[in-house]
């Protein structure tokens, strides 16, 4: 075993610290260590990206960075972007559009969704497709994710502009 | 899923990269993205007793774009190529090729540096490097030096950087005229069954230069001389293309594996060959 590390991160606003083996994956960090079990493991090879969380602006797969390198980050995982008293409009959105079923892709699809939609607030279906070609579903053949994030898209754009 | 036991190094600055290089010698490796290597000790085929990440050294992450020349630090992302309009306009081949690696994720971590010094012939940067003349900067404790990408690869994970040097910075002489990254893929996110990069230069309706590099079809990527040179001189008409994919094929040397015999990649080489040059042909 090698030498724990002193690991601080903010996840959801809130601040952790704690002792961690360098190889320990980010994502069984948010799962085992800090209980944030909204984000999942559905691969090895870095492809299915069920594992997505924010981290400092960037949609990350947390299967693929060890939480040491993670090590003074800000973190949003599903459970910060909304939750069943406050949903934010992807997750109303895939609700409404019926973009889930399983439900083990949705915490990793909508975080990248608040991504996406914040690079490109109006994309196309092709942009769409494309911008969330990292994220693997067996359920719903994605029809459905597009027209959630296209509705989604359209809610959140009509709200900026009511409110300017 | 789960990595072996390592210790865990983030420097500063390159002298503390390359102190830790130089005390732990094989057992120690950079890190850029993480992208290749995570996912390799992840299935225990890479052994990194003592990792070394470089997010905290300074000075790789710039994109400078010259009168002359491109340099682009090693810790450049995909995500920071596709979107830097300058380098876009000056070298717009690297956003097309960037777009067609991998995914969004892995784009906004995966770095230059660690595409091109990875090693393997999966990557698409190297083809794309040696089509474009690149040089990639490497220092070690005796200071610093170039090789040039056409030297650089030797053999699958085998190439011209010696174990305690680490890749700082690609270096590409500005490309003149059209180009174009056309890349067969089974799908998102694949390595290429088959991909071609092309740049050329229109003079009247003549090629007055060329360069290829395939990517994928051989234990490296390759840098295809025959090829360019049977454009060049040419109106790139039919018989010209035929003579450029009848030289690359004889260039390349690929394997069969999950994407298709050998008969199949030569096949899907000329055919993707042969559409990158007259997509390149027509950006002339």
């Amino acid at each position: 075993m090698s030498k724990k590390m002193h690991i601080k991160l903010n996840v959801n606003g809130k601040d952790e610290e704690f002792l961690a083996e360098p190889r320990e994956l980010l994502i069984y960090t948010l799962r085992e260590r800090l209980n944030i079990t909204g984000p999942h493991i559905g691969c090895e090879t870095s492809h299915c990206g069920a594992c997505t969380v924010t981290i400092d602006g960037k949609s990350v797969k947390s299967c693929t960075m060890f939480a040491a390198q993670a090590d003074g980050a800000e973190i949003t995982t599903i459970e910060g972007i909304g939750n069943p008293d406050d949903l934010h409009p992807l997750q109303t959105a895939f609700k409404e559009h019926h973009g889930l079923q399983c439900g083990y892709c949705t915490p990793g699809m909508i975080t990248r969704a608040t991504k996406l939609l914040e690079e490109n607030p109006t994309p196309t279906e092709e942009e769409i497709r494309f911008g969330m070609a990292g994220n693997i579903c067996r359920c719903t053949g994605y029809q459905n994710i597009i027209k959630s994030i296209q509705a989604a898209a359209a809610e959140m754009n009509a709200a900026k502009e009511a409110a300017e | 899923m789960i990595p072996a036991a390592f210790e865990y190094y983030r420097p500063k600055d390159i002298a503390g990269v390359l102190s830790i290089l130089e005390e732990h010698g094989d057992d120690a490796r950079v890190m850029a993205g993480g992208h290749s290597l995570i996912p390799m000790m992840k299935l225990r085929m890479a052994d990194v007793p003592h990792l070394i990440d470089l997010q905290d050294v300074g000075g790789m992450s710039d994109i400078t774009v010259g009168g002359d020349s491109i340099r682009i630090g090693a810790m450049v992302t995909q995500a920071d190529i596709i979107d830097h309009e300058g380098l876009t306009t000056a070298a717009p081949i690297l956003r097309e090729a960037a777009l067609q690696i991998a995914d969004p994720q892995v784009r906004y971590m995966g770095t230059v540096g660690g595409n091109v010094a990875n090693g393997d012939p999966g990557n698409d940067m190297p083809g794309l490097m040696q089509c474009l003349d690149a040089v990639f900067t490497v220092i070690g404790t005796d200071g610093e030096r170039d090789i040039p990408a056409r030297d650089f690869y030797e053999a699958a994970y085998m190439t011209a950087r010696e174990d305690e040097e680490v890749l700082t910075a690609v270096t590409i002489p500005l490309p003149k005229g059209g180009w174009a990254y056309e890349k067969q893929k089974r799908k998102i996110g694949d390595y290429a069954t088959a991909a071609a990069a092309v740049q050329i230069v229109k003079d009247g309706g003549t090629c007055a230069a060329a360069s290829i590099a395939m990517t994928n079809l051989s234990d490296t990527p390759v840098y295809s001389e025959a090829a360019s040179n049977a454009l060049v001189g040419t109106a790139v008409d039919d018989a010209a293309l035929g003579a450029a994919v009848a030289a690359m094929l004889g260039d390349i040397d690929p394997t069969e594996d999950n994407r298709g015999p050998v008969a199949f990649k030569n096949h899907v080489a000329g055919v993707i060959l042969r559409r990158a040059i007259a997509r390149a042909w027509s950006r002339a």
